[in-house]
C-alpha cells in the first residue's frame, strides 16, 4: 500500500505511457488508450481512496459499533446503519481533495494519446499559433467543473453532518 | 577509479538498453528533474509565506486578490498552466526583444515558473490553515504582552504554523516531484522524457519507465524521510515522554 500510495502519480505518467505503448502497439491486444488511462488512474486513485477510507473507518467511535452489536445488529447491518454514514461524514473533506486531484489527473490522459479537452486545445494551439484562445476556455471548463464538484461535496457533507450540531 | 569503471562495464555486459550511454541519459534527467523540482519549491515557497499572511488578512481587498490567484491555480491542471506559459510567453509583448529572451527560450525556465506557481497556490493554502489553526490562546497571550501585529505573526503565529503544516507540506513537496513528469511534454530531458527517449530509441517500454519509476520512487521516500526527520526535530516538544 505504501508503495502504491507514494509511488502511485508516477504511474499516470510512466505506466500509462507504459501501457498504452505495450499493449496498443508491442502486443496488438486492441487495448486502447481510453482504457489504459481509465485502468491507471482509476487504479492509482484506489490506493489514495483506499488510504482515506482506511483513515474515515478508524475514526469512527468504537463505542458506536459496541451500541449497534449490543442491539442485536449483524455485522452487515452494524456497517449498513452505523459505521458507513458515520465514516462518510470523517471521510468526505478527503475524498473531495481526491477528486480534484483526480480531475486535474485526468488533463495528463492527452499525453498519452487520448483526444480529451487539453489535447484538442493544445494542437490547436500549436497549429494557430493562439495558445490563449484555446487554453484559457479549457482552463475555465475545469473551473467550473471543480465548483460544480466543490458546491455538490458541501451538501453531501451538509447531509453527511447532521446530527452533529453544525460542527 | 579503473577499477570501478570495469566493475561499471561487467555490470552492464550484456544488457543493450542499460548501456553507459542510456545510463548518461537518465542521468541528465535526474539532474533536469532534481533542479527543477527543487527550484521551484524554494521559490513557491518564498511567495507563499506572504501569500498565506495576505489571504489570512481581514480586509477583503487584500485576501481576495490572493483567493482569486489559489483559485485558478488550484482548479485547472498543472499541464494546462504549463501549456499557457510555454506557449503563451512567445506572445508578451516585446518580450522577443528584452534581455530575458535567450532564457525564457528554452522550456526549462517556462516549466519552472509555471511549476512555481503552481506550488505557490497550493503552498499558500496550506500556510494558510496552519495560520487560521493557530490556537486563539496563544494569540491572546501575545496580546496580553503588548505584542504588535507584526511581531506576533514572526515569534508567535509563523513559527507554530510552520511546523503544524509540515506534514502537509511534505505531501506537497512529493506531489511536486511527481507532478514534474509532465514537463517532459515540453521537449524538456526530465527523468521521464529520458525514459521516453530510451523507450523510442530501443522499443522496450516495460525497462525504460520501470527503469524511471524507481527512481522516482528512491526520490520519494528520500523526500519521505527527510521530513520524518524534520517532523522529528521540530515537533519534539509535542511528543510525550515515555515514547
Amino acid at each position: 500500500m505504501m508503495l502504491l500510495f507514494f509511488g502511485g502519480q508516477i504511474g499516470v505518467n510512466a505506466i500509462s505511457d507504459m501501457l498504452y505503448y505495450s499493449y496498443d502497439i508491442d502486443i496488438y491486444i486492441n487495448f486502447n488508450a481510453f482504457a489504459a488511462g481509465v485502468l491507471t488512474i482509476g487504479f492509482i486513485f484506489g490506493a489514495y481512496m483506499g488510504e482515506t477510507f482506511r483513515g474515515a473507518f478508524m475514526a469512527v467511535d468504537n463505542g458506536q459499533i459496541e451500541a449497534g452489536k449490543a442491539y442485536g445488529m449483524s455485522s452487515g447491518l452494524v456497517f449498513r446503519r452505523i459505521r458507513f454514514p458515520q465514516m462518510m461524514r470523517h471521510a468526505l473533506p478527503g475524498l473531495s481533495n481526491n477528486w480534484m486531484v483526480l480531475l486535474k489527473t485526468t488533463a495528463l490522459v492527452s499525453v498519452i494519446g487520448l483526444t480529451d479537452m487539453v489535447r484538442v486545445a493544445a494542437e490547436a494551439s500549436r497549429a494557430t499559433h493562439e495558445p490563449f484562445t484555446f487554453l484559457l476556455p479549457v482552463a475555465v471548463a475545469y473551473l467550473l467543473i471543480a465548483s460544480v464538484s466543490e458546491w455538490i461535496f458541501a451538501r453531501l457533507q451538509k447531509h453527511y453532518d447532521i446530527g452533529f450540531g453544525g460542527q | 577509479m579503473l577499477d570501478i569503471s570495469t566493475w561499471f562495464n561487467d555490470l552492464l555486459a550484456g544488457n543493450t538498453i542499460f548501456t553507459a550511454d542510456t545510463l548518461g541519459y537518465y542521468w541528465e534527467g535526474l539532474v533536469t528533474t532534481t533542479q527543477l523540482v527543487f527550484l521551484s519549491l524554494v521559490a513557491g515557497l518564498i511567495l507563499a509565506v506572504p501569500l498565506a499572511i495576505m489571504r489570512s488578512s481581514k480586509h477583503k481587498w487584500i485576501s481576495l486578490p490572493v483567493y482569486l490567484y489559489t483559485y485558478v491555480f488550484r482548479g485547472t491542471p498543472l499541464l494546462i498552466q504549463l501549456y499557457i506559459i510555454y506557449y503563451g510567453v512567445v506572445f508578451v509583448d516585446g518580450i522577443q526583444e528584452s534581455f530575458l529572451w535567450p532564457v525564457l527560450r528554452e522550456a526549462f525556465y517556462p516549466a519552472l515558473i509555471a511549476f512555481t506557481l503552481n506550488t505557490a497556490a497550493y503552498t499558500t493554502e496550506i500556510f494558510r490553515g496552519a495560520i487560521k489553526s493557530t490556537a486563539q490562546g496563544e494569540i491572546e497571550a501575545a496580546r496580553a504582552y503588548g505584542m504588535s501585529q507584526n511581531l506576533m505573526m514572526r515569534r508567535i503565529i509563523l513559527p507554530s504554523a510552520f511546523r503544524r503544516a509540515l506534514p502537509a507540506y511534505g505531501n506537497e513537496v512529493i506531489f511536486m516531484l511527481h507532478a514534474s513528469a509532465i514537463a517532459s511534454v515540453v521537449t524538456l530531458m526530465d527523468l521521464t522524457g529520458a525514459a521516453r527517449f530510451v523507450y523510442a530509441r530501443y522499443y522496450a517500454p516495460f525497462e525504460a519507465f520501470l527503469f524511471v519509476a524507481a527512481i522516482y520512487l528512491c526520490l520519494t521516500f528520500a523526500i519521505l524521510f527527510f521530513f520524518r526527520y524534520l517532523e522529528k526535530k521540530l515537533l519534539a516538544h509535542l511528543r510525550t515522554q515515555d515514547a
